[in-house]
């Protein structure tokens, strides 16, 4: 399975929809999209996941990549999430901390600091 | 002897299929079906890795993964022959960079929060990480 990408605005957001496995081969498309919408001047994305069915280290990098883009112009970087398996992978490295985590987009969205 | 031995060229895209090899000969060794999503990302972590380190070592050998089922235990062990920079040591040249080492304990720390027995080795003509996990052995059935 690859990777799957859509967005959409909503608001003053920019959601990312990702499906698929985010590996060390897939990593880096998404890498691009995140760098390509912060490029073109969307600073609040929530990254939808899903429909993730696999992340490992790199995906966590490429996420992390993009929390510091985004910071960079005073935006976030919201996750949504309710997969046990995928939320491990945030709790063993201790990037709970770091994420804004939610259950649902529109909760994501609504979201404030 | 190992039960599945794997080769592969060092690319990205071979990844997925040793995780989906890893996990295949897992299950029917017996690892717990809810312990299974930890091997294949461990394996994949690994795996990874070693893309990576023969990747920025310009190495053109394959990775290797070895799968062995044992008695009450399974094991996997993943071999490079990337050069590795000694521990603690820096400087040495043609050795791994830093940022290159960064990532690679990205990988390393997933790996030791998801696997209880882990062993890294790492010398001048390669390294490899073994992770093994107990297996339930399948019932006897009694005559």
């Amino acid at each position: 399975m690859d990777l799957s990408l859509s967005t959409r605005t909503v608001g003053d957001r920019t959601v990312v929809e990702v499906g698929g496995e985010i590996d060390v081969y897939t990593a880096p498309k998404l890498r691009e999209q995140l760098v390509e919408l912060v490029n073109d001047g969307n600073f609040h994305l929530v990254v939808d996941m899903e429909g993730v069915d696999f992340l490992d280290s790199t995906g966590l990098g490429v996420l992390v990549g993009g929390l510091k883009r985004v910071r960079a112009h005073e935006g976030s970087l919201r996750l949504v999430c309710n997969q046990e398996r995928i939320l491990k992978i945030f709790r063993i490295t201790g990037l709970t901390k770091v994420f804004p985590i939610h259950s649902s987009v529109d909760e994501a969205v609504a979201a404030t600091d | 002897m190992a039960t599945v031995e794997l080769r592969f060229s060092a690319l990205p895209e071979h990844v997925r299929t040793a995780r989906l090899v890893a996990a295949a000969v897992a299950r029917r060794a017996g690892v717990d079906e809810a312990v299974l999503d930890e091997v294949r990302l461990a394996v994949g972590e690994a795996c990874s890795r070693a893309v990576g380190l023969h990747q920025s070592g310009g190495i053109s050998a394959p990775v290797t993964v070895v799968l062995t089922e044992e008695e009450k235990q399974f094991s996997i062990q993943v071999g490079d022959e990337a050069r590795h920079q000694p521990l603690h040591a820096v400087g040495a040249p043609g050795v791994v960079d830093e940022v290159d080492a960064e990532e690679d304990e990205m990988g390393l720390a997933v790996i030791s929060g998801l696997v209880d027995d882990v062993e890294v080795t790492a010398g001048e003509d390669g390294g490899s990480i073994r992770m093994t996990w107990p297996t339930n052995p399948s019932p006897t059935i009694l005559p």
